[in-house]
């Protein structure tokens, strides 16, 4: 090989099979380069750089500003706040609301256990590559047991383990977690069990099904809602009555099944008629060809519209402040009616937002990580 | 236990064979449902019963006794519950239909931008997306509406071009006053309108037969908005502006967008083109690049290449996930009753739901609402996707 | 010596010069995949390209129309330049056809549409004269009984005869052929090969990049080997296979020969 010092200049030549790899020419790799085949590679690419920038020039400094720099963090009530930015000492002060709701605080270690819980019943799902995962997995067959007397305690009265504590007093990012996690866990197996009942060969079951799954989809949540708030009173005999959370978790569930089948479906339907027939072959029944061959396929083909399921269902869980809960942004709405932190809209809002979207948009990192794993795996 | 039947093949018992398990499978269903809804019915009917409250929907023709803040059809209080129905339909198909055109707009022109090989426009295109999808919808129309209410009073209100005004109570404009002539300029664009398939067609006709292109777009375009335009010379301009002007507490002439209004459709219009960005890039996006090196190979230009190869094929892939966009934009207009906006589930099934207290009748007039039009879009979906569905062997 | 290029004159072909590429290099990012170039194609003839995958032989004829840009160096098509102007551009890509390794028809359109769509908006020919041009073509491939069926109702070596087809509607001057059988089922590739064969015999000015050899002995002109992103060596095919100059070629002959 010719020494690579050489000079690389055009017209330079060498035997065939032995010309050096060069570095490319000045200015088109490099930062240079990548500045101008990324930004200003022709004249309306570099009006579009201009305006971005200008965009950004005008529009981070004054929200920065606003969040942090003349920003007001402590304080009492919205009168602390003198500066002109925004007055985060509402945060500061009711951040247990926001959490919690009116939970009682001498119970609070409850919520910590249980959030403690529904984290390391959640990990051995995500990733399976973790110790003791098998134990992990345990706990989360178990989480709805533990979750629910966790939080609802086991009876009232001095000498019960756990003193109850009532639903209207769970509120902020717990409840919203509750409906979240409840409506997860619920609507996948319902959706599986639409989606296969959608693609059965038995005309009444598939009717019913198909019937179930567009009037659901063709309606808003929000009168899902109303309907298990004020009809579902009327549909029980008189003196029965349950609780408006459940009520709210079913309507919630049922909801995002419907969509979750559909998803499913879209995975059912794309494996191979092949691999129904080579498990038949084998002799397997339908629910054991189902769960062992079928099912495995389809979910993982449509991880990424089960996620963007459960994306839509978390953020959904908002709606039930309609109905009178106190979620998350119940919360944010109802803090700010009071006399101290009146007119703090934006702060509120912000800050949930903030919760929200750390949420939602891991949700969607993982599914992209997970699909861009099983693809690797897939190709191997 | 070797005794089985020596005379012929085995049969199995009834229940193992296929058929009659189907059979009774869904018979055992059937029976399931309808014992669960001839149970929540004899409930429902004792419930009502016990709480004085006459089925059937003869409240429709009562007075609804209560104002409603925007209707597009006169209205006042005395009018009926039925009334109040087409209030609130048209109040949520004015902000579906608005929304879901600004919201087109919007979201393809972001969904370009993301394709861009610009990389600062595609991050800050991707960021918009990722920040407007990952949080609540209801959460954003609460906060803009907190935006709106934070604008100063009327009497402080801000100014745009001295014209328009900026307050707490919405946002007031100048209207549009027709005078004498109108017609003429309406005609004229009625012509523009009815002229363009017809150059199309000549056009077209011509490119056949000598092969010279017309450019019909730019015709078309000059066309739509000459004539008017020399219409409304013509006639001298018949076209006047009521001005708002500030009067005391409030403001008299002009026309005005309530804050419910604008933060919902702005809400509505902003969440979902961050969904029909990325379906506009992903159905771009599937075409695949061979497709247009092909083009570019027998010398169609870019824009040729994106008519013609490009986007006939995206939008097969577009379509069908933007329709069910529209769809959900029309069903979370019904998130207005958070914010008041007097919509048909806020007005009919809230406000004449608590006054007349036929939760089941009024639930499910509504709920029949979105169905027909989720229905209805469907089926046009379906009838599109098998007119374009390509031939394969 | 493989420098030394033996330039026999065979017939049909001129000493008119098609294309002229002149110390040519390309890089992708901080890879050099095309060093230094130096390539004559005269009017009317064959060339046949082959090397191993990677060796950039691909992107050398992608240059030729710029679906790919190259950073240095000269291209110079029917006396025209390849710059970035978009003028030059638009005048070579009308004059070059090319063919791809998955044909790439536009699946939306018939067979008769993809092969009039370029004549009608491109060289703005009347519909009904573009329609004749395309059935001759069809004809010429074959298959005018397909006209009206969409690329997906085809086979692959039918798709491919179309994609022929489609670019010979442009009347081009030069072809470019990218791997034009590597993606067909063995009894498709005689068809192709076959039309690929009628075309050559019309002295229209080919470049082909393929690993069939029987074709390269049969109507290449010359043939080029290529590793590494270079041009290692370039001689008359019965030269070329029968005493290979440099280890490489020998080497990759030995391979492809070898099943």
């Amino acid at each position: 090989m010719s020494d690579i010092t050489q000079s690389n200049a055009p017209g330079q030549h060498y035997p065939p099979g032995e010309h050096p790899d060069l570095p490319p020419p000045p200015g088109t790799v490099g930062a240079i380069g990548w500045l101008r085949n990324n930004l200003f590679s022709s004249i309306p690419n570099t009006i579009l750089t201009l305006l971005a920038i200008y965009f950004l020039v005008v529009s981070i400094p004054p929200v920065l500003d606003w969040v942090y720099f003349e920003a007001d963090f402590e304080g009492a009530s919205r009168t602390d706040c003198t500066s002109a930015g925004a007055c985060w000492a509402l945060i500061d002060v009711r951040l247990k609301q926001y959490l919690f709701g009116l939970y009682p605080s001498d119970e609070l270690w409850r919520v910590y256990v249980a959030g403690l819980v529904l984290a390391l019943a959640v990990l051995p799902v995500l990733f399976d590559k973790i110790p003791f995962r098998k134990i992990l997995l345990v706990n989360t067959l178990l989480l709805p047991i533990t979750g629910f007397y966790l939080l609802s305690g086991t009876g009232s009265g001095p000498d019960a383990w756990l003193t109850t504590v009532e639903t209207p007093q769970w509120g902020g990012l717990l409840l919203t977690l509750v409906i979240g996690v409840t409506g997860i866990v619920a609507s996948l197996p319902i959706g599986v069990a639409l989606a296969l009942g959608r693609r059965s060969n038995m005309p009444v079951v598939r009717a019913m099904c198909v019937t179930f799954i567009e009037f659901v989809r063709g309606v808003p949540l929000i009168t899902i809602l109303f309907m298990s708030s004020v009809m579902v009173p009327l549909f029980l005999p008189e003196g029965v009555n349950f609780d408006k959370l459940l009520r709210c978790l079913i309507g919630v569930s049922l909801f995002s099944a419907a969509y979750m089948a559909e998803v499913i479906r879209g995975g059912l339907q794309a494996i191979p008629k092949g691999q129904y027939e080579a498990a038949s072959a084998m002799g397997l029944s339908f629910w054991k060809m189902m769960y062992l061959i079928i099912l495995p396929q389809a979910l993982r083909i449509v991880i990424p519209g089960i996620v963007n399921t459960f994306i839509g269902l978390f953020k959904d869980t908002s709606l039930v402040l309609i109905i009178g809960l106190f979620d998350l942004l119940g919360i944010a709405k109802t803090v700010i009616t009071d006399a101290n932190w009146i007119g703090l809209s934006h702060e509120s809002y912000a800050f949930v937002a903030v919760i929200y979207w750390v949420f939602c948009f891991g949700m969607s990192r993982y599914s992209i990580w997970l699909e861009a794993k099983l693809h690797t795996g897939h190709k191997r | 236990m070797a005794t089985q039947s020596i005379d012929g093949p085995k049969r199995g018992s009834l229940l193992s064979d296929q058929r009659t398990r189907a059979i009774v499978f869904q018979a055992l269903a059937f029976f399931l449902v309808a014992v669960f809804f001839i149970y929540i019915g004899t409930n429902t009917a004792r419930n009502l019963e016990a709480l004085g409250i006459s089925t059937g929907f003869g409240f429709l023709d009562s007075p609804a006794g209560y104002d409603v803040a925007m209707s597009l059809i006169p209205y006042t209080a005395t009018d009926t519950h039925g009334r109040v129905f087409f209030v609130g339909l048209l109040n949520t198909l004015s902000v579906a239909v608005t929304g879901i055109i600004a919201a087109t707009i919007l979201g393809v022109i972001l969904g370009v931008l993301r394709l861009s090989k610009n990389w600062l426009v595609s991050k800050l295109v991707y960021w918009y997306v990722e920040v407007v999808r990952n949080v609540p919808l209801l959460l954003q129309i609460l906060f803009w509406y907190g935006v709106l209410l934070g604008l100063p009073r009327v009497r402080d209100a801000i100014p745009v071009f001295e014209t328009m005004f900026l307050s707490n109570r919405g946002f007031y404009l100048p209207r549009p006053v027709p005078g004498d002539g109108i017609g003429l300029i309406i005609i004229a664009f009625f012509v523009a309108v009815i002229a363009i398939p017809i150059i199309a067609r000549a056009a077209r006709k011509r490119q056949e037969q000598t092969g010279q292109i017309f450019p019909v777009f730019w015709t078309s375009a000059a066309l739509i908005i000459g004539l008017p335009a020399l219409a409304a010379i013509v006639t001298g301009f018949p076209l006047t502006f009521d001005y708002p002007e500030k009067g005391g507490f409030n403001f008299k002439g002009g026309m005005v967008l309530r804050p419910e209004f604008v933060a919902l459709w702005f809400s509505l219009s902003i969440y979902t083109a961050g969904f029909i960005a990325e379906i506009v890039r992903a159905g771009i996006q599937a075409v695949s690049h061979g497709q247009t090196e092909a083009a570019f190979s027998l010398g169609l230009k870019p824009n040729w290449t994106m008519r013609m190869i490009v986007l006939p094929q995206a939008l097969r892939v577009i379509v069908p996930p933007l329709t069910s966009q529209y769809l959900n934009l029309t069903k979370n207009s019904s998130l207005a009753i958070a914010i008041g906006y007097p919509d048909l589930v806020s007005t009919f099934g809230g406000t004449s739901l608590n006054q007349t207290g036929q939760a089941i009748e009024i639930i499910m007039m509504t709920m029949l609402v979105y169905l027909t039009i989720s229905l209805l879009i469907s089926m046009l979906m379906n009838y599109y996707n098998k007119r374009i569905a390509l031939v394969e062997r | 010596m493989s420098d030394a290029v033996q330039r026999v004159s065979t017939p049909g072909v001129s000493d008119e010069v098609a294309i002229q590429i002149i110390g040519m290099h390309k890089w992708y990012g901080q890879f050099h995949v095309l060093k230094d170039i130096n390539l004559t194609v005269r009017r009317g003839e064959r060339i046949v390209v082959c090397g191993p995958s990677g060796s950039g032989k691909s992107t050398m004829i992608r240059c030729i129309n710029r679906l790919e840009e190259h950073q240095q160096g000269q291209i110079i098509v029917d006396d025209i330049e390849l710059t970035g102007n978009l003028k030059n551009i638009d005048a070579i890509r009308r004059e070059v056809g090319m063919c791809f390794q998955h044909f790439n028809l536009f699946p939306h359109l018939t067979v008769l549409e993809n092969c009039t769509l370029a004549p009608i908006w491109v060289r703005k020919v009347p519909k009904a004269q573009a329609e004749e041009i395309a059935m001759e073509f069809l004809n010429k491939v074959r298959i005018p009984e397909q006209a009206a069926k969409y690329p997906g109702q085809l086979s692959g070596g039918q798709q491919q005869r179309v994609a022929i087809a489609r670019s010979l509607c442009m009347s081009p001057r030069i072809m470019l052929f990218d791997e034009p059988t590597s993606a067909l089922d063995p009894e498709m590739i005689a068809e192709v090969l076959e039309v690929m064969v009628n075309l050559a015999e019309t002295g229209m000015t080919m470049i082909c990049v393929t690993h069939e050899m029987g074709f390269a002995r049969k109507v290449a002109d010359r043939v080029i080997f290529m590793d590494g992103g270079e041009i290692i060596e370039q001689n008359e095919p019965e030269e070329f296979f029968n005493n290979p100059q440099s280890e490489r070629t020998q080497q990759f002959l030995s391979q492809i020969l070898a099943h």
